[in-house]
């Protein structure tokens, strides 16, 4: 394994998509819960015990080599909004255009002919880190920062927050990061079964009604 | 590309000129410029004249709206399914240039549903005098400006203005009103590009659009010629 490649993977630069997307940050700045740093704070780290720890346990799981069939309808049925789902596939679609032009190989080309319509987006994750040549641990790191990364980085467009504060609030959760992925890997490890299946409902409710949206800035 | 072998299937990578069953892809023109200078006045005529001899479908970037887009539809410049919108975060060179998946994944999946296709328009979210395309997402870039903006534009330059394969400067039906002079715009515009094609359109006026379709059909002849690249 090479650390360098985890910070290719993980750099917000790398060309997957993800740049269009809120995390539901939009919604929530909307209805006013995220408004400064704290609450950015507060939103990030629900979400990131919520829908970033069952993120990173399929990220984990792909990584691993579990079988990807089980692991998408793991994460389809961890999705009940049709909209997230959607979001979901699409990133999947995107990541796996990014990956396999960055990391070429049979492991990618095999999931791409599995799931022409794309797999969901923390499968494919997985299955990029173990084609870079990373492990489950990365592949869980990657899922539980971009649970909180997409989301500072929208609010700092949407609200004109101070980009300072914002990182400062990536850093302060760090160590709740490295536990997110610690706790994924080790339930990744027992099995699909025993994934985590955490999740926001107010996540998935404002996301449907953010669909609808005529105007809105980011695409979830 | 490298990645040519093996790897194509399934959703090819990037600027590859061949849909995976090897035959020629649609040429993809990107149409960039600051907000309002007539990037989707531009795209509508383009449509309106090309539409009966060729096989055609548009991408929109709108920044926050699906007006672009909307736009296109009410206008009935083509049927619905040749016309998607795409979502940018707030960032529109981002999606035509750092981050290309989201506009690679459209012109894709509108070659699948409605291919094959001759020609596919890529319309950026009004930006700023830098903003240009991928080589990755676009064969050929027009930077459309307008007299209105100040004829001072292109003599300022940047990316866009002395990158682009097409500098169109629009509503010149305007200038007297606002006092550009487009003498001093073909002057700058040709010091600033050197060779590169500068044109100037109306389009108030009917055939308007005519010298950019005219580019558009050099550029199509010039692409279907050419051979499959392989390198
Ligand atoms: N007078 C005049 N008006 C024009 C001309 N071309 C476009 N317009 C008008 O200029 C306005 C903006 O045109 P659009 O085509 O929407 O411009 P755009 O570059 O797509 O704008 P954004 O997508 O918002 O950046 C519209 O009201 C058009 O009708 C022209 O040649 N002359
Ligand atoms: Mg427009």
């Amino acid at each position: 394994m090479t650390r360098s490649a985890l910070l290719v993977l993980a750099d917000g630069r790398f060309p997957a998509g993800g740049h269009a997307h809120s995390g539901g940050a939009e919604a929530a700045v909307k209805a006013g819960r995220v408004r400064d740093a704290a609450s950015l704070e507060a939103f990030c780290r629900g979400r990131l015990h919520t829908a970033g720890l069952t993120a990173a346990g399929l990220a984990a799981g792909a990584a691993l080599g579990l079988d990807l069939h089980e692991l998408d309808a793991a994460a389809d049925a961890r999705t009940p909004s049709p909209a997230l789902r959607a979001a979901a596939r699409r990133l999947g679609r995107q990541l796996m255009r990014a990956a396999r032009a960055t990391w070429p190989g049979p492991g990618l080309d095999a999931l791409a002919a599995a799931f022409p319509r794309g797999a969901h987006q923390p499968v494919v994750l997985g299955v990029t880190a173990r084609a870079a040549g990373l492990g489950p641990e990365d592949a869980a790191h990657c899922a539980a920062y971009e649970a909180v990364g997409g989301p500072a980085t929208a609010t700092v467009r949407l609200l004109g927050l101070d980009p300072y504060r914002a990182t400062a609030v990536l850093a302060r959760l760090a160590p709740e990061m490295d536990e997110v992925a610690a706790r994924a890997t080790a339930a990744a490890r027992e099995g699909v079964d025993a994934l985590p299946a955490a999740s926001a409902p107010l996540l998935d409710i404002t996301a449907e009604q953010h669909a609808a949206w005529p105007v809105r800035l980011f695409a979830s | 590309m490298h990645l040519d072998h093996g790897h194509t299937h399934h959703g090819a990578i990037s600027a590859d000129a061949r849909r995976p069953d090897g035959t020629r892809r649609a040429l993809r023109v990107g149409l960039g410029g600051p907000v309002g200078s007539g990037k989707t006045a531009t795209v509508a005529a383009l449509c309106r004249a090309l539409r009966d001899t060729l096989s055609l479908a548009v991408v929109t970037n709108d920044i926050y709206t699906r007006e672009d887009a909307e736009f296109l539809l009410r206008e009935a410049v083509l049927p619905p399914e040749r016309i998607r919108a795409v979502e940018t975060g707030a960032c529109p060179h981002t999606a035509i240039r750092d981050d290309i998946s989201a506009n690679l994944e459209a012109v894709e999946e509108l070659e699948d549903a409605v291919g094959p296709l001759d020609l596919i328009l890529v319309e950026s979210g009004g930006d700023n005098l830098t903003a240009t395309f991928s080589r990755g997402l676009v064969d050929a870039q027009v930077f459309v400006i307008d007299v209105a903006g100040g004829d001072d534009i292109p003599r300022k330059g940047g990316p866009g203005v002395t990158t682009a394969d097409l500098l169109v400067v629009n509503k010149t039906d305007l200038a007297p009103y606002v006092g550009s002079d487009l003498g001093r715009m073909a002057r700058d515009a040709a010091e600033q590009r050197g060779e590169l094609p500068v044109v100037f359109t109306s389009l108030r006026s009917e055939e308007g659009v005519g010298p950019v379709a005219a580019w558009v059909g050099e550029r199509l002849a010039a692409w279907t010629a050419a051979p499959a690249p392989t390198a």
